[in-house]
Order: structure tokens, then C-alpha cells, then sequence
């Protein structure tokens, strides 16, 4: 709420968005919010429309619907006019410059910035700060690092272009418990410090950890959505993938 | 496969193909400048056409696009040049230069809805493209004289100075590819380089971090344009003739040819492929009647034990780690958590 009482416009908005793969309906008109500086997560099984709902949001695929950022509509925008508005997205599978070194792949998460090379130095002291190890590969190849290390770099490349609002798509997935846990919680911690996420995952026990809200997912529809705590174990989500 | 590899991995890892590959060139250069005759002919042509590989290797090396129709560029390079220093009288240097703009032009004309297109259907627009100029160059006699072709083209040269000795030529013609070259390598490794490679890894990639594709796709289209200009000027200048056959279908098949063997999307490779192929069938000349049999096994071989092209020999490994690539859980992962100190200005929260 604004001090005037009006409330603000949600970071995001999707109000009815549908998209579909030639005659299959994969995603049923979804409604879906992400307020300033919340951490929401998206949960559902395999097939439930996750990743067809974040590529729909960057218009990375064909959808239709209302999607509004801060108030503005942005339904029709191209993807890389969302880029330069701060909505970036860590796609599954990471989508790393595979060919390029660590470096240059976070040299073109800072794209957006031009020739600022003071501006992109400060990120990348930023970006090296939470992962250590991107500074360490700095001149390495992204293809020829361990799975943990590009998800690091997939996400550092996102940090760089210094997102209002950061989409991930499964981060977890592919690796070690303990290196999914730790990248969740630098998730975690941005998000504290203002950033705002919405998280698509099926490890629901780390997502919930994070998440305020979360949305589930089934069959390309919204199932519910609820707060993350109310969520105590599987069975609460297997009630609604399947009901 | 294996074996091969490691060979030429440990080989590569000593910089014996960096040095030799180096050593070997200027030896190459060293003999044919010494030798003259038909091998100094041989060697400029090989350098007009790095020149138009250099070009090609934008847009298909660093961009990953197809195009079979550059040799239309090439083609108002050399037919401008033509005309313009033989019915007008220019100075070839100024004609040169005139063509290329009229060849940016067209390139931007025709790129801009054909890029719309992508694969094989972009492949297969572009070699129309390339058909039609053919076509164009020798039906439009009025203007490129047909099958006749222009001759009597002047050197290169500016005012009362003209390049005319063989070896000068070979020498002009070295320096004008090197800067070709070094404004490759320079653009290779800026923001616009960085942001074709990506959208040659993953176009939906790039236009998620914010890259505009269609404008990057056609600004590559335009610039293997300019230099398929300059290379189709050059190839007038030297040469002093040039005919519809010059710019044809074997044209295109010549530079892909160049551009694979020497490397595709690295800097020198387009150099030092055309160097490589315009010589082979000098080499193997002695071979007789089977010297194409020779020539294609050679290709052949080449791209079985060196599919990234000769100039990668230099660079096998060296981007790649020491250590072997493991499994994320078996390697040390470092997490530090943003400092206090940083919040409203931590990355991504601004």
C-alpha cells in the first residue's frame, strides 16, 4: 500500500493467459500475480504447464491474455523490450552460451547497459561476490563447468542485467541436493534484499522453504493458490495435481 | 577417433600448430613471392577471396545464419567497380568504395524481409538471390555487356599512383585481408560480437537477455555484404576482367569450401582456408588425372579429423579446463551470502 492508501500496482499480472503447441492446449487461461520484492513459486508435476507459463510471460511463445508490469501493459511487447524492462528469465536447462567463457556469457547478461563499463565492473564484483567460484572460471569455457557452476553462471548472467522482476525455471534441476539448496538460497537472500522472484520448481520441500505465496500448477491450469506454510507435506500437493 | 584427437590435443596444448601453422604460412608466402609466375596469381586470388570469407564467416560463422547468395554482393562489387572506372572514368579507389555503399544498400533492401526467414527456407532465399543476380549480370547486356563481360578494368591505385607489379599486388591485396581481418577479430570479441555468437547459440537466449535478433541478423547480412563488395572490386582490379561466370554458382561453393576447412566462426580460419583450398590443387596438380579424386579426399579427410577447421588446431584445449568436467556434487561449491552493506543495491534488486 502506498502512503496515500492506493494500492500498488502488482510487479507483474497475468490476468487469462493461455498458449497453446499447435491443437494442445498447454496452458488453460491463468491467473497469476507477483507483488514488489514477494518470492512466489510455482509448483505442479511434469507436463503441468510450468515452463509453457514462464515462456507465455516472456513472450518467448505464442499466448494470449493480459500481462501487466507495475500496472503497465506489456501483452504485446517482444521479448526483448521485456528484457530491458527488468523481467528476466533463467531458462531450464540453463540456456548458457555454451561456447563462450564465463566472462562473456555475463558480459551479455549485461547487454542492456551498453558501453557502461563502470556500471557493468560493479555487477560483475557483485555477481563474483555471491558466487565465488564464476570469478575463480572467469576465462573458462561455460560448457566444460560442472552442472552447480552453470546454474551459478545462469544466474549470475540474469543478476547482471540487474532484473526488477527474475523468473527461474526449475534452477534445481540436474543437480546435488546440497548445490540445488545452496543456489535456492541465494535466491533466498536476493529476494530479501528486494528482488522480486517467482520460482518454477518440483522440489517443492525447498521451493516452500523460500516462497511466500504459491501457485499449483496441474493439467495447464491454476489449482490453487495459497500461502507457502499452509503446504506441510506431498500428500497436501498430490490433493491438488490430481483432484 | 580418440587417439587422433589426443594427438592433436597434445600437440595443439604445446603450441607446436599455433607456431607451426604461422611458420608454415610465411614460408608458403616467402616461396610464391620468390617463385612469382602463376603461383603469385593463385595466392592474390586466395586473398580476395579471404576477404570474402572474413565477410561470409559474419554472418554464418559468429551469426550461425545460411546464406548461398553473398556471391550477388560480390558480383555489384565487381560489375560497379567495372562500370564505374571504365564508362566513367573513376578512380578505382573511389569506385571501390561507391560499390560497396550500393552494395549495403541492396543488402539491407533485400535482408530486410528475407531474414524474416530461417534454415534452409533463409538458405534457399539466399540462393535465389544469387541465381537472380547471375541472371541479372547476364541478361541486362545494356548494362553488364552479358557474356562478354568488362575488360579493360585499370589497377588499383589512387591518382597517378597505380599498383601494377604482380608482387605489389600480392603485398596491397595481404594488407587490405589483414585489416579485414583484425576489424573481425575486433568485432568478434565486442558487445555486437558477443551478441551474434548468442544468437548463433540460441536466438530465443539472446532475445531474453534483451538482443534485438532482426536487427543483429541483418547487420551481419550487411556486413559479409561489404566485404563480398570489396572482395568482388578487388577481384576487378587485379585481375582487369570480369564476366558473369566470375560471380556464378562455383563462387559460392569456393568459399563455403574455404570457410569450412579453415574454420567456421573463428577468426583466421576464413584466411587461412582460402590460402589452404586456392593452393591444394596447385599441390596436387602433379597428380594428374586424378588430381580432383585427390583434392576431395583431402577434403575429405579434413573435415573427418578436423571438423572445426585447420585454425582451430591452435586453440584444441586450450579453452577447456585442466581438470576433467565432474559431476557438480563432486566439486568444492562456494556460496556467499550478500553483505548487509549491499541490499538496496545488490544486484537485482535495483
Amino acid at each position: 500500500m502506498t502512503a496515500g492508501g492506493s494500492p500498488l500496482p502488482a510487479l507483474i499480472e497475468v490476468n487469462g493467459l493461455s498458449a497453446s503447441y499447435g491443437h494442445i492446449a498447454a496452458l488453460k487461461p491463468v491467473d497469476l500475480r507477483v507483488e514488489e520484492g514477494e518470492f512466489v513459486t510455482v509448483l505442479g508435476p511434469n507436463g503441468a504447464g510450468k515452463t509453457t507459463l514462464l515462456r507465455a510471460m516472456s513472450r518467448l511463445i505464442a499466448s494470449t491474455g493480459k500481462v501487466k508490469f507495475k500496472g503497465q501493459d506489456i501483452s504485446g511487447l517482444p521479448t526483448h523490450h521485456l528484457a530491458k524492462l527488468g523481467i528476466i528469465m533463467v531458462q531450464e536447462g540453463r540456456g548458457l552460451f555454451g561456447d563462450m567463457t564465463v566472462r562473456e556469457n555475463l558480459l551479455l547478461g549485461a547487454y542492456g547497459l551498453g558501453s557502461s563499463g563502470h556500471e557493468t565492473e560493479r555487477r560483475f564484483e557483485q555477481v563474483f561476490r555471491l558466487f565465488p567460484n564464476l570469478r575463480e572460471r572467469a576465462g573458462q569455457v561455460a560448457a566444460s563447468m560442472s552442472g552447480g557452476e552453470q546454474q551459478m553462471l545462469a544466474v549470475g548472467r540474469a543478476l547482471m542485467a540487474g532484473p526488477k522482476l527474475l523468473m527461474l525455471d526449475e534452477p534445481s534441476l540436474g543437480l546435488a541436493p546440497k548445490v540445488a539448496a545452496g543456489i535456492l538460497n541465494t535466491l533466498g537472500e536476493l529476494n530479501r534484499n528486494g528482488l522480486g522472484i517467482l520460482l518454477v520448481e518440483q522440489k517443492a520441500p525447498l521451493a516452500l522453504k523460500l516462497a511466500r505465496r504459491v501457485y499449483v500448477l496441474s493439467s495447464g491450469s491454476v489449482r490453487a493458490e495459497l500461502p507457502a506454510h499452509e503446504i506441510k507435506s506431498h500428500h497436501d500437493l498430490a490433493r491438488f495435481y490430481f483432484h | 577417433m580418440t587417439s587422433h584427437a589426443s594427438i592433436f590435443t597434445r600437440l595443439s596444448n604445446h603450441g607446436y600448430f599455433t607456431v607451426g601453422g604461422a611458420a608454415f604460412i610465411a614460408l608458403l608466402f616467402a616461396f610464391v613471392f620468390i617463385q612469382g609466375g602463376y603461383l603469385l596469381t593463385v595466392m592474390q586470388l586466395a586473398m580476395i577471396y579471404g576477404l570474402f570469407c572474413v565477410g561470409l564467416n559474419f554472418f554464418m560463422g559468429y551469426t550461425g545464419q545460411a546464406s548461398f547468395g553473398q556471391n550477388a554482393f560480390a558480383a555489384i562489387g565487381g560489375y560497379g567497380t567495372a562500370i564505374l572506372c571504365v564508362e566513367y572514368g573513376w578512380e578505382p579507389l573511389l569506385a571501390l568504395v561507391v560499390s560497396m555503399a550500393i552494395a549495403g544498400i541492396a543488402s539491407v533492401v533485400v535482408g530486410y524481409p528475407t531474414l524474416r526467414l530461417r534454415g534452409h527456407y533463409l538458405a534457399m532465399a539466399t540462393f535465389a538471390l544469387g541465381l537472380i543476380t547471375y541472371d541479372l549480370s547476364v541478361q541486362w547486356t545494356s548494362l553488364t555487356q552479358g557474356y562478354m563481360g568488362y575488360s579493360g578494368i585499370p589497377p588499383l591505385g589512387l591518382g597517378a599512383f597505380t599498383v601494377e607489379d604482380e608482387r605489389a599486388k600480392l603485398v596491397c591485396l595481404m594488407v587490405i585481408l589483414l585489416i579485414g581481418l583484425w576489424v573481425s577479430g575486433r568485432l568478434r570479441n565486442s558487445r555486437f560480437g558477443r551478441a551474434l555468437r548468442a544468437i548463433s547459440t540460441s536466438e530465443q537466449g539472446a532475445a531474453a537477455l534483451g538482443i534485438r535478433i532482426s536487427h543483429y541478423k541483418l547487420a551481419a547480412f550487411v556486413i559479409a555484404a561489404l566485404y563480398a563488395s570489396a572482395a568482388g572490386s578487388l577481384f576487378a582490379h587485379v585481375v582487369g576482367f570480369i564476366s558473369p561466370e566470375v560471380f556464378g554458382l562455383q563462387m559460392v561453393v569456393v568459399t563455403f569450401t574455404m570457410l569450412y576447412v579453415g574454420g567456421i566462426g573463428t577468426v583466421l580460419g576464413p584466411a587461412i582456408g582460402a590460402i589452404i583450398a586456392s593452393l591444394l590443387p596447385q599441390i596436387l596438380r602433379s597428380s594428374g588425372r586424378f588430381q580432383d579424386i585427390a583434392y576431395a579426399s583431402i577434403l575429405l579427410l579434413l573435415l573427418i579429423y578436423v571438423p572445426k577447421g585447420l585454425s582451430a588446431l591452435s586453440g584444441i584445449g586450450r579453452s577447456r579446463p585442466a581438470e576433467p568436467n565432474t559431476n557438480s556434487a563432486d566439486r568444492k561449491v562456494v556460496h556467499r551470502p550478500i553483505q548487509p552493506s549491499t541490499s538496496k543495491t545488490a544486484v537485482g534488486a535495483e
